[in-house]
């Protein structure tokens, strides 16, 4: 049995593939980041616009859209994973590696993004929709000209919450193959118990957490006038 | 030139009709200033908001122009509100915008293409309104007077025929109250702007409205020249307005004159007759007596008036009041 101490320390620590797993990592997480945005994005603004007293409320459409996404979101990460194999294969030919990874992260961080875009344009002060349509604006203008910009900031820390929920996807779908840092945590840490790959690979993972927060904290100042 | 007919609306709340208005039908006059008063919840916002179509009346038509604006299409609807300004009680600009892009706005908006006749406009507006140094600020770096100035400037980018304004000094304190009224009233002077204006406030209508629309629960009380409605209301709600307004509690009132002799009459003068010594010259030649019970001399928009209310006793009281009719006074008998 390996310990952090027995052949020094980090002896059981392979740099190059640590470096690989982190690249599979960042790679999956921009990879499903970028597409959960533009998936989540619209449909966070659809959920928004038809709910009840909005632009173009429809009670019918708001309900299927919030049953899909609850039921998405209901169901454990792990599980999710295991069920979309068959739909991952049918969309990028693999279940594996990082193109594997990225479906079934978009479709479980998707319903999540959308629901935070919806909370963030709900915060956006009524009065403004209303002198944007007195001025006889359009509603896609009132979406992207008034919503969005005043939305700005709640946007930017509903996508730093969403890439961080990404990150410890990444980590699971190491489960089932999906490569990275989790998956190294996984193979050598808890299953061979080599501590030491372990510790690094969690340490990565903290550290890229935190960046994420701060450069979204950062910019979630930048871009508040209130 | 805004004509509401046989207006109805109300709201479906959970299964239920709420009435909001039952019954509207007047005219607004080009170029005037025309106030809506009306406590809470009677109507007002729900009346303004039909003319812009924020809000659909459930039956009646709204003409603008002799055109029936509530059976037009989207893009007609959208067309039309370009022409109509609006600003709000708690401003409504976008913080994410400085004051010169939110002056822009309306502009881009309506698809104006060419940014130096934007920057051209903005900049007229904001010197219009005394905002030229605050252009590059965001709006919450600004006073509430200052936001409301923005928010004219905004709605008048469009060079609208009508400005609609919501409680729109509601948030301010008097003395920026009343800067930002006049500015109402100059812009109306200036570009011939119609101004519905709605508010609780009797001050806002008194100072700058031509006429005024009491509403209470749905319904026009009481319509005519802010004078007239004011200094002689007829239906109980203008009445509270001018009672509350001049900090008089009706019951207490009541109770002091009952202690005072003789007849009581309310005097009121309005134009070159406020400044004349008419009630001294009255009583010398009636050879009566008077005491002054309340009173206050004021403006209305341009107009002094003022209104006494006199006790009288010995004398020939009938010839007095007469007398006091004949030189155009309006005497109101209170108590006899
Ligand atoms: N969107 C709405 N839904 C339901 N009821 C409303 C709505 N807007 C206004 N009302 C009701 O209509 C009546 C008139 O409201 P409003 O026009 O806002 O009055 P005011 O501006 O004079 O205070 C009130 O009883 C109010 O509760
Ligand atoms: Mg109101």
């Amino acid at each position: 049995m390996n310990t952090f101490f027995a052949n020094g320390l980090f002896a059981n620590v392979d740099w190059p593939e640590i470096w690989q797993a982190s690249l599979d990592t960042l790679l999956m997480l921009g990879g499903s980041f970028v597409f959960t945005v533009l998936l989540g994005l619209p449909l966070g603004v659809l959920l928004f616009l038809t709910s009840k007293r909005q632009l173009l409320a429809q009670p019918v459409v708001y309900g299927v859209l919030s049953f899909i996404a609850n039921i998405i979101r209901s169901v454990p990460f792990v599980i999710l994973l295991i069920v979309l194999i068959p739909v991952t294969e049918l969309i990028v030919g693999t279940s594996l590696g990082v193109a594997g990874a990225i479906p079934p992260l978009v479709i479980g961080a998707t319903p999540f993004f959308a629901r935070l875009v919806e909370t963030a344009l709900r915060e956006v002060d009524q009065g403004i929709v209303e002198a944007t349509q007195a001025m006889g604006a359009t509603t896609t203008q009132i979406v992207l000209r008034a919503l969005l910009p005043e939305a700005k900031p709640g946007l930017i820390a509903s996508c730093t919450v969403t890439a961080i929920t990404l990150i410890s996807y990444t980590a699971m779908s190491g489960l089932i193959g999906g490569g990275g840092l989790g998956d190294l945590a996984i193979r050598y840490g808890y299953q061979r118990y080599q501590s030491d790959v372990m510790a690094v690979t969690v340490v990565l993972l903290v550290i890229v957490v935190q960046v994420l927060q701060m450069l979204g904290d950062r910019l979630v100042i930048h871009f508040s006038r209130k | 030139m805004i004509t509401f007919k046989h207006i109805h609306k109300a709201y479906r709340v959970g299964g239920s009709d709420i009435p909001a208005l039952q019954g509207i039908d007047f005219e607004i006059q080009a170029g005037e200033i025309f106030g809506i008063i009306g406590h809470s919840g009677a109507g007002k916002s729900t009346l303004v908001r039909l003319i812009n179509l924020l809000e659909r009346p459930t039956s009646g038509q709204v003409l603008i122009d002799n055109v029936d604006i509530t059976a037009l299409d989207a893009e007609g609807v959208r067309l039309q509100r370009q022409r109509i300004g609006m600003i709000f009680q708690h401003f409504n600009l976008l913080s994410s915008k400085t004051v010169a892009q939110n002056v822009a706005f309306p502009l881009e908006l309506a698809g104006v293409a060419n940014k130096h006749q934007i920057r051209k406009r903005v900049a007229a507006l904001l010197a219009r309104v005394g905002l030229t140094d605050h252009a590059d600020k965001y709006p919450a770096q600004l006073s509430g007077g200052q936001k409301q100035r923005v928010g004219i400037a905004r709605a008048l980018a469009t060079e609208p025929k009508i400005l609609l304004c919501d409680e729109a000094t509601s948030a301010l304190d008097p003395q920026t109250t009343q800067s930002v009224l006049q500015l109402l009233a100059d812009i109306n002077r200036e570009l011939g702007l119609t101004i519905v204006i709605i508010t609780h406030e009797m001050d806002v209508v008194r100072r700058i409205a031509d006429r005024v629309a009491v509403l209470d629960a749905g319904r026009v009380a009481e319509i005519g020249p802010v004078a007239e409605v004011f200094l002689h209301p007829k239906h109980a709600t203008t009445r509270r307005f001018v009672l509350e307004d001049e900090h008089v509690d009706e019951g207490e009132e009541r109770d002091d004159f009952a202690h005072v002799p003789g007849r009581i009459v309310r005097l009121t003068f309005t134009g070159d007759s406020t400044y004349e010594p008419l009630l001294g010259a009255v009583a010398r030649a009636t050879g009566i007596d008077f005491s002054i019970l309340a009173g206050r001399i004021d403006r209305i928009k341009d107009t002094p008036y003022g209104q006494l209310t006199v006790a009288f006793t010995g004398g020939d009281v009938p010839a007095a009041l007469a007398q006091l009719a004949g030189r155009g006074l309006a005497v109101e008998e209170v108590r006899a």
